[in-house]
């Protein structure tokens, strides 16, 4: 047998997530649920076994905890392989010193040896906290054809936005002459989606060379991509078309969440070509009465009271009299009776009180200012007890 | 607890319930909106304790084997032990088993190998919930040479295969087989817990002298010699012996406290697929009813079982139904009292009904 693969998929999955507040408190980004019974890591790594990627190097920094434990031995995602599967990347001690992640590039950097125990010829680099279906191989075909030596994936987003983004500048060709990091005037509404493919031996090179460079960040945005192409190294841009959404913030994770819902959603999790694999719990099918409407309901609920737009993890309660509305619940919840939550983000093992009240209506929370804009969250494990109240808009990490 | 094997029979009676075993056997009968009826004796088992388990198979067993597959959902697939099928004509043996004794003849291999103390062993046709170690305690306790696990009941529509007559400290008097009769009776359930040195003697014994009935050639001496033991399971037990019965267990899952005895404390193991969550849309209602996921539900259902994956268009009315997955049932349909097996499509504007004494069956992969 032959011991190389051809491509190997490294996973940058250390990012805090800062601005997920408290729902990052105790997890890393990647280990955030999403669309009631998934974690935003499914998302990349089924796209790998999607795209006839089995050797997937996850590295994980923050709170890897909960990570480590989901993504185990890969089976989930048929990642489990006697020669390649997935492995956590942590950082580790080394002889002459010990070092955490410095920056994405520094990252890879580290685990340079795990790539090269694959003998690679193409290394992708991906990041864990995007919510998207795309062919890898696609992309792959299209760095080899070009005969590049990085290829970057990017999509179109509104100029006003351009500026959130790394944005690439083009010729007709593809190929790309400029790479800013979220610039202030930004010249294209080409967004970097944060998707790497290098020609392996190109992309050594130029860890080693920022590696030694002291006044580097170590980061791939600002540094080994400008430093590649100052170079003259071939750099083409990938276009994709499709659904691909940025979770990084409670609006956009809410968003995202919505885009699942109704007969024709934005963003399709029915698709038996592109199965999203996740690790799916051992529940019993959902029991539904009562009112529930345009909403998407996980294994394992019991659902008697009303859910409207919303979409509700694994394992969740919601009692009689209970309302649930524009919301997302992400397991182990229970609504008890006569309870409201409103526009709001609940994280997993969650209890709501009865008659207690959680965010506002959805129109009159939007009003509310603040780094939520109006969408109350709800950190992992609290409780808030009996005819309690949460305004809208606010973060809450502890018992109320 | 004592070291112990599991011996699961997948393929007893299939013909009672001959609907559903068309194209499968019973133990991997669809149940409960996600599982197969083997789950459950398999699960009972691993939370149990056994680590070991030899699955007898019979014909028609693909669909099982699908199911099964190396046994890693149930925590079996072991380097020492696990799951290990034992399919007919894997011994000596040049015909198919007709028989229980028949049947267990092709698992002494099996048992001869183990070097687990005792043997539980068990049909796979029934939703229950037991701890076979709390059984073997008894054995033990008792000095038994057969424990037999029993479920007071009426009898169904089938008669009973075994009738238990116990005295107080649980010692089986006499039993009655294949008997009809009125009131609540102790139904042997076929479960039942032996030495594995006894069992292999036993069987010695019978093939030598060529006997076929379990019943009557090995039970009936045994109780003749003062050493069988009565063992009473409490609580849900849903026998799947017709139809009706088949029916009847599935919408006994809408009543919450069998819900969970069944389902809560200890979870039952099933083969795992990446379905996305159940989605009900803006023109769906949904009534006392199990939502698998993978659904999409824009009609109308009400006190239904809804498999995987299965699809109900607008205006449609489910109502009593068990729709197993990867059905898809198109707009303004009308079914009451529907069993649909997996795989099938009905048009848009269909009506179909049946009665809770027999359900209108809908076979797999069927085009209505």
């Amino acid at each position: 047998m032959l011991k190389k693969k051809k491509c190997v998929a490294m996973l940058l999955a250390g990012g805090q997530g800062s601005r997920l507040y408290a729902l990052t408190s105790n997890i890393a980004k990647p280990a955030v649920s999403f669309g009631a019974k998934y974690r935003i890591i499914d998302f990349p790594l089924s796209n790998c076994i999607n795209s006839g990627i089995d050797t997937v190097g996850v590295l994980t920094q923050y709170q890897p905890l909960v990570l480590n434990e989901y993504v185990g031995n890969g089976q989930p995602w048929d990642l489990d392989r006697t020669f390649g599967g997935v492995h956590i990347l942590s950082p580790y001690e080394a002889k002459k010193d010990t070092s955490w992640y410095k920056g994405t590039a520094n990252a890879i950097y580290q685990n340079i040896r795990f790539m090269k125990m694959y003998d690679p010829e193409y290394v992708l680099i991906l990041s864990g906290d995007h919510i998207y279906k795309m062919d890898y191989d696609k992309m792959l075909a299209a760095h080899i054809e070009a005969g590049a030596d990085c290829t970057i994936a990017c999509m179109k987003v509104p100029m006003k936005e351009a500026s959130r983004f790394g944005i690439l500048n083009t010729n007709p060709d593809g190929t790309i002459y400029e790479f800013e990091e979220k610039p202030k005037e930004p010249k294209s509404d080409l967004a970097s989606m944060g998707i790497y493919i290098f020609t392996a031996s190109k992309l050594f090179k130029y860890l080693e060379l920022d590696e030694q460079d002291p006044n580097s960040e170590k980061d791939f945005g600002k540094n080994v991509l400008p430093a590649m192409l100052n170079a003259g190294e071939k750099m083409y841009s990938y276009r994709f078309e499709g659904y691909w959404k940025d979770v990084g913030t409670i609006t956009s994770l809410l968003e995202a969440n919505m885009d699942l819902l109704g007969t024709v959603p934005n963003f399709e999790l029915r698709d038996n070509d592109r199965v999203i694999h996740s690790r799916s719990p051992l529940a019993p099918p959902a029991y539904v009465t009562g009112e529930v409407s345009n909403s998407m309901i996980a294994n394992g609920c019991e659902v008697e009271g009303s859910v409207i737009n919303s979409v509700i993890g694994t394992d969740c309660v919601i009692e009689k009299g209970a309302v649930v509305k524009d919301s997302v619940l992400m397991g182990n919840i229970v609504v008890k009776a006569g309870a409201k939550v409103s526009y709001s983000i609940i994280d997993e093992e969650v209890t709501v009180g009865k008659n207690a009240v959680v965010g506002a209506d959805k129109e009159e929370a939007s009003k509310v200012e603040g780094k939520t804009s109006g969408i109350t969250v709800l950190g992992r494990g609290i409780t808030v007890s009996d005819g309690k109240k949460v305004a809208a808009g606010e973060i809450v990490d502890k018992d109320v | 607890m004592a070291s112990t094997v599991g011996v699961i029979f997948t393929s007893v009676n299939d013909e009672n319930a001959s609907e559903l075993t068309k194209v499968r056997s019973k133990g991997s009968i669809p149940y409960g909106g996600r599982y197969r009826l083997v789950d459950f004796v398999l699960s009972n088992m691993v939370n149990s304790g056994i680590t070991t388990v030899g699955m007898l198979t019979k014909n028609n067993y693909q669909s099982l084997m699908d199911h099964l597959g190396s046994g890693k959902e149930w925590d079996l697939a072991r380097k020492e032990g696990g799951l290990i099928l034992l399919p007919p004509y894997s011994d000596e043996s040049e015909i198919l088993y007709k028989n229980r004794i028949e049947a267990l003849k092709g698992a002494t291999a099996f048992l001869k190998k183990a070097k687990e103390d005792f043997v539980v062993l068990a049909d796979s046709d029934a939703v229950y919930k037991l701890d076979y170690s709390k059984v073997i305690e008894e054995h033990i306790a008792h000095n038994a040479d057969i424990t037999m696990v029993y479920h007071e009941h009426e009898c169904g529509e089938n008669p009973a295969y075994i009738l238990m007559d116990t005295e107080k400290d649980g010692k089986v008097k006499s039993i009655d087989i294949n008997v009809k009769v009125d009131g609540v009776k102790k139904h042997y359930i076929n479960v039942f817990v032996v030495r594995t040195t006894y069992l292999l003697n036993v069987l010695q014994t019978v093939i030598a002298r060529n006997l076929t009935s379990f019943s009557k050639d090995i039970i009936i001496p045994a109780i003749k010699s003062g050493k069988v033991y009565g063992y009473k399971l409490d609580g849900y037990y849903g026998n799947i012996d017709s139809l009706q019965a088949y029916y009847k267990s599935n919408m006994d899952l809408l009543d919450k406290s069998v819900r969970q005895e069944i389902f809560g404390e200890r979870d039952v193991y099933t083969k795992v697929n990446d379905a996305p969550p159940a989605k009900i849309t803006a023109t769906a209602k949904v009534t006392n009813s199990l939502v698998h996921d993978g659904c999409l539900v824009e009609g109308t259902v009400e006190n239904c079982i809804l498999f995987r994956n299965v699809i109900v268009g607008k205006g449609t009315h489910l109502k009593n139904c068990i729709i197993m997955s990867e059905n898809v049932i198109g707009e303004d349909c009308n079914l009451s009292y529907v069993v649909s097996d997996k795989d099938s499509s009905i048009s848009s504007g269909v009506t179909l009904a049946g009665c809770e004494q027999k359900p209108y069956f809908i076979n797999k992969g069927s085009r209505i």
